[in-house]
């Protein structure tokens, strides 16, 4: 099934200046089409981390937002050295961010588990070398 | 046909000029400029009085009740905005303005800052409930508030249910006077003296209650000149409970998170200001904040459209008369049986507004944001004003919705006239041989 409205953003590797435009972006969109209350605030939070792991982590991704009747999807697609253990990034605390992330304020390493815990559906796809994909559904009841 | 929601700030038709001021400032993008002139769109403004700053023309204007309401009762109480204090420089005592106020013709006062007292330990008391969204945010503000019902519904939960303390006042006053003087309370009227026009509003449409006790609002600007002259004189004090230090500075930003909340808190002044913020509050980024205070006003409500002196100034006067108030806080100053007497919480919810959505059924929206999105392709990207919404994104919304057309932008009918007088030429040149 074709989604009803798509949004597409592209996100520059290490671009911290706009960091956070895309995800402030879908936010007013869904305001606008009426998605609110407790789906939209979880849809923000989960799109600002994963926007945010694209500029400090990939070399530069889509960020892609589908709305489904009852499912609004977030998806994260990306070239970049991709993601050796999920297991230990699954985990609250760890990161591998670098030095210039570090001294603005990233890494703190909640990122994939606040992704994991605000959205309904959450998958994610690695392979080192080449890069990371992840999906993650939020239902609309 | 339904009631236009009423609103207190308003045009003066007859000095707008159709320019592009207001329309670039409003902070809800509630005004746009047709047929050469403003109009403000009900569902979007929240009278913050941002308009009124930045007309040149004079054109923007709050719509106050005149002082000559007060004769309307046979008995007027003045409900003074501590914001008033704020307007005379070296004031450090605000007894003198609250007798003043009697000499103008107000047959008592109680100062609104004494509402704050109440209203303070009605909020702390809220704060001890456990599972409070966090952070819990100010209903002080109407224009804030107004801001959240229309731009952050999501965070209306956030926001205290306790009555503002120019509605706690007003209950009090009217109830004290009454027994007081043994008369009939529909011959007693309250009037607020205001700051700034969303308290004006909030009086003919309450939020969070059925009906306002206040009966009318009186601008500070209407009154500065009328007290000024019994202010300079020594006046006994009135026999009444006076406001603590703490009320009075509610009139300043950071006053109400002082006197509420001091471990935990947050201010945060400037309409703009506070929309960044909640922004954030909206991505769940300040879960450790406990209460957050907004004030649509640089300074506070000493920053009131409404107001005679500089914000500086006046919170300055305040912060003056503060220190040298004594040290007595609402928690000891203001007994239980007070917030067991009186009502201090909403009768009914505040709801959202959803005049931001494109569409109340969901799949509309969506198509009308798909056209959206393919109009601002192929619009200039100016931001200029000319086609009378305030940005490109904007007009591209009136478009969807039905308002306007591309043929608007001045700057898409130009380059349709050029291939237009292109397409004549050669007509012409075709025609001729």
């Amino acid at each position: 099934m074709e989604p009803m409205f798509t949004g597409s953003y592209h996100v520059a590797k290490a671009d911290y200046s706009s960091a956070g435009r895309a995800s402030a972006d879908i936010k007013r969109q869904l305001k606008q089409i009426g998605v609110g209350g407790d789906v939209l605030r979880r849809v923000a939070v989960a799109s600002y981390e994963v926007e945010l792991n694209l500029v400090i982590h990939s070399l530069g991704g889509e960020l892609t937002l589908n709305v489904y009747p009852d499912l609004v999807q977030l998806i994260s697609s990306d070239v970049g050295p991709g993601i050796p253990d999920l297991t230990m990034a699954m985990k609250e605390g760890y990161s591998t961010a670098n030095e210039e992330a570090r001294s603005l304020g990233f890494g703190a390493g909640m990122g994939l588990p606040n992704m994991k815990r605000n959205a309904d559906d959450f998958d994610i796809k690695s392979t080192v070398g080449v890069g990371t994909t992840i999906t993650m559904g939020f239902h609309l009841t | 046909m339904e009631e236009r929601p009423y609103h207190s700030v308003h045009l003066a038709k007859d000095l707008c000029k159709g320019c592009t001021n207001c329309l670039k400032h409003c902070p809800t993008e509630a005004i746009r400029v047709r047929g050469g002139r403003a109009h403000i769109l009900d569902a979007f403004c929240i009278d913050c009085g941002e308009c009124i700053r930045v007309c040149e023309n004079h054109a923007k204007v709050a719509v106050t009740d005149p002082i000559s309401m007060i004769k309307e009762f046979k008995y007027a109480i003045a409900l003074p905005a501590p914001s008033l204090y704020g307007q005379f420089r070296g004031l450090l005592n605000p007894e003198y303005v609250i007798e003043a106020l009697r000499c103008v013709g107000f047959a008592d006062v109680y100062e609104v800052a004494r509402g704050a007292d109440v209203v303070t330990r009605a909020i702390r008391e809220k704060l001890k409930q456990p599972d409070l969204p966090r952070p819990l945010i100010s209903s002080a503000c109407p224009a804030v508030v107004r801001l959240i019902q229309i731009r952050f519904p999501d965070l209306l939960d956030n926001v205290v249910d306790i009555r503002q303390p120019m509605e706690v006042a007003a209950t009090i006053a009217k109830a004290e006077f009454v027994k007081k003087n043994n008369c009939d309370p529909k011959d007693v009227g309250c009037f607020f003296i205001t700051p700034c026009p969303a308290k004006m509003t909030v009086i003919r449409r309450p939020l969070g209650q059925k009906k306002s006790g206040v009966d009318g609002a009186i601008s500070i600007l209407e009154m500065y000149g009328l007290l000024l002259p019994y202010v300079e004189r020594m006046m006994n004090d009135p026999s009444y409970s006076p406001a603590t230090k703490y009320g009075v500075a509610w009139s300043t930003s950071d006053g109400e998170a002082n006197a509420v909340c001091p471990g935990n808190s947050l201010s945060v002044d400037g309409i703009n200001n506070v929309i960044r913020v909640l922004e954030e509050v909206e991505n769940y980024k300040l879960t450790d904040l406990a209460y957050f205070e907004g004030n649509a006003c640089l300074g506070g409500c000493v920053g009131g459209p409404l107001t005679f002196e500089n914000n500086y100034v006046a919170k300055n006067t305040i912060r003056q008369m503060v220190n040298q108030m004594p040290e007595v806080h609402p928690d000891k100053d203001v007994p239980t049986s007070i917030l067991n007497k009186y009502p201090t919480k909403n009768d009914v919810d505040i709801l959202p507004g959803d005049a931001i959505k494109l569409d109340d059924n969901m799949a509309e929206a969506m198509k009308k944001m798909n056209r959206m999105n393919e109009i601002i392709e192929r619009l200039p990207g100016y931001d200029c004003g000319s086609c009378g919404s305030p940005t490109c994104r904007s007009f591209a919304e009136d478009i969807v919705r039905g308002y306007c057309t591309e043929m608007d932008c001045i700057h898409i009918m130009r380059d349709k006239l050029k291939i237009m007088a292109q397409q004549m030429v050669e007509l012409a040149q075709s025609e001729r041989s």
